[in-house]
């Protein structure tokens, strides 16, 4: 009870720094997710355009998947320096495989007799894609932006060890100067941030499921 | 017009699955291709619209080669009705309608106009049914939206592959009348695939039946039913539906045997005194070779001073062939209120008058028959 008072007290007192920890910390997972969003449909799409390629391009972004978050934040700042820059590019890397694959499922999920409806009434093949394929897949997508974007918030959590923000860096500090208020200040709302995304997502999601069903 | 010329389809694999199509679709006709699962039907239909490309003979879409056309165009220009999973279920009904028309680019406000008419065509209220999702609205008014689709950008040719068959059975009945109702206004070139013989049989102009890659049969519904070309036509068509399709017998069949010509050579007494024990107002007459020379009119007998025979014939009565269809026969009979009439052959040898009874009691036998059905 004493600490849950003195933590309100401390967070009261430095409102205006958390608050900007935490729009940076959000600004992080933005960037990277974006970013992802932006490279990971077009290469889910050459994918299924292309057969060769999708196994290349799966396990490609599985293996960056794979690297322990701290390992990749560390190599990734020998060649971008301490930075937020290190980080974005970081939180890029892993946000791609579940967009990927996700995208990449979807586009395979959409009946075959609806894109024989698509071609048959003269669709060409971008019209194809835009109209009906990915129409179709956005309930998968958004999965995938979902499971990306609580990664995300977990993994800038770390981002102060290379010299990036958010609110890893109370976490950090606050074990520093081993002062639990300060670690629970900025890891309650580091989970707060996940479970939202998650939450918000997952409404999205529902919704774009109800409108392909 | 749609003409198929000695059209082969090969697979890379080798798998020959169509041989030596020679078809011709008429403008305005439902043309209905029939057969077992593998036979070719549906590959037949998608040639048309180039969703699968032929690889020997040729297609003609009015004359012109379908290999000239560009195959976007050409989609745009031909209805495609496929089953009811063909709808896309995140656009609303109204943008599932107005799928071609915006391809083609049509501004709005006729898109609009397009979408309320094709509505009203199908039998859905357009304010009701246009801002719904395909999941909302039931089976057969899913494959109603199906055939507006088709129709939205006037296309001359509709492809429908198995509209049907996912329907309930009175969905389905419903949908086939509609059809035909349809088709009587709109007058497309329609070429439907189906599985399903009774569904055949009621809208078709044509049906072409096919089997291991080969047109077995084709013909009007009656063509086929009356006269199946083989043991697989009849085994496909089944026996029951033979049965009740049994053809009426031929006008040879309905001779009545009392009444004999009359020969030019008899005196015109004789003659007055046979229609007068016979209670007739005509008979026939023949020469000495049984050439059918007219029928005999008492009225003219009487009033005519003629003494010879040829001079009462009644110009007004023909004489029927006896490989006549009876259905053309009772057409005439009812048309000219005869209430008989002399049956020759073909070198126009009598052959003797229509017995009316024995004609009605075989009629009404075989409509008994399939009324019973």
């Amino acid at each position: 009870m004493e600490l849950l008072t003195e933590l309100m007290q401390y967070i009261m007192n430095n409102q205006s720094e958390l608050l900007a920890l935490t729009v940076e910390h959000i600004l992080l997972v933005i960037y990277g997710v974006v970013l992802a969003f932006i490279v990971g449909v077009p290469l889910a799409i050459l994918a299924v355009k292309i057969p060769r390629l999708a196994p290349v391009i799966l396990s490609v972004a599985n293996i960056l998947q794979n690297v322990p978050s701290l390992a990749m934040l560390a190599i990734l700042m020998l060649y971008f320096g301490l930075g937020n820059t290190a980080v974005i590019i970081g939180l890029f890397f892993y946000s791609l495989l579940p967009i990927i694959r996700n995208t990449y499922v979807g586009l395979q999920e959409v009946s075959g007799s609806l894109l024989d409806a698509g071609k048959g009434v003269g669709m060409n093949s971008f019209q194809l894609l835009t109209k009906v394929q990915i129409p179709l897949s956005l309930p998968f997508i958004v999965a995938g932006l979902r499971v990306a974007a609580v990664i995300a918030v977990g993994v800038a959590s770390i981002a102060p060890y290379i010299g990036g923000g958010g609110l890893g860096k109370e976490i950090v500090s606050g074990i520093a100067q081993r002062s639990d208020i300060k670690i629970l200040a900025g890891a309650i709302p580091a989970a707060l941030l996940a479970i939202l995304a998650d939450y918000l997502l997952g409404f999205v999601e529902k919704y774009t499921k109800k409108r392909t069903a | 017009m749609i003409e198929l010329r000695k059209v082969n389809k090969v697979y890379e694999d080798g798998t020959h699955v169509l041989k030596d199509i020679d078809l011709l679709f008429e403008s305005g006709k439902i043309n209905v291709l029939i057969g077992p699962s593998g036979c070719g039907k549906t590959t037949t239909m998608r040639l048309l619209n180039r969703l699968t490309e032929h690889t020997g003979g040729e297609i003609f879409i009015d004359e012109k080669n379908i290999a000239d056309f560009n195959p976007i165009e050409l989609r745009r220009h031909m209805g495609y009705v496929i089953q009811s999973i063909g709808l896309f279920p995140h656009m609303t009904i109204y943008d599932n309608v107005a799928t071609v028309p915006r391809l083609l680019k049509w501004d709005k406000s006729k898109i609009d106009k397009r979408v309320n008419e094709l509505l009203e065509l199908v039998n859905l209220n357009p304010e009701q049914y246009k801002k719904r999702y395909p999941s909302e609205l039931s089976g057969g008014q899913q494959q109603r939206i199906g055939v507006a689709r088709a129709l939205a950008a006037e296309p001359a040719t509709i492809l429908m592959d198995e509209p049907f068959s996912a329907l309930d059975p009175i969905s389905r009945d419903q949908l086939q009348n509609e059809l035909v109702r349809l088709q009587e206004d709109i007058q497309k070139t329609i070429i439907f695939v189906t599985h399903d013989m009774d569904e055949a049989l009621k809208i078709a102009d044509q049906i072409i039946l096919m089997k291991d890659g080969r047109v077995v049969q084709k013909g009007t519904p009656r063509e086929i039913l009356t006269n199946p070309a083989n043991d697989f036509v009849r085994e496909f068509i089944g026996e029951e539906r033979l049965k009740t399709a049994e053809p009426l017998p031929s006008l040879s069949n309905f001779i009545d045997p009392t009444i004999q010509a009359i020969h030019l050579s008899e005196s015109k007494e004789s003659v007055i005194k046979k229609l007068m024990e016979q209670q007739c107002f005509t008979y026939p007459l023949v020469d000495e070779t049984n050439q059918f020379l007219g029928q005999l009119s008492l009225q003219k007998i009487m009033n005519e001073s003629s003494v010879h025979l040829e001079d009462f014939v009644d110009p007004s009565v023909q004489a029927l062939t006896t490989d006549q269809d009876i259905e053309d026969v009772l057409e005439y009979l009812e048309k000219h209120k005869h209430h008989s009439l002399p049956v020759v052959d073909n070198e126009n040898m009598f052959v003797g008058m229509i017995d009316m009874k024995e004609l009605f009691r075989s009629v009404r036998s075989v409509y008994g028959k399939r009324g019973g059905n």
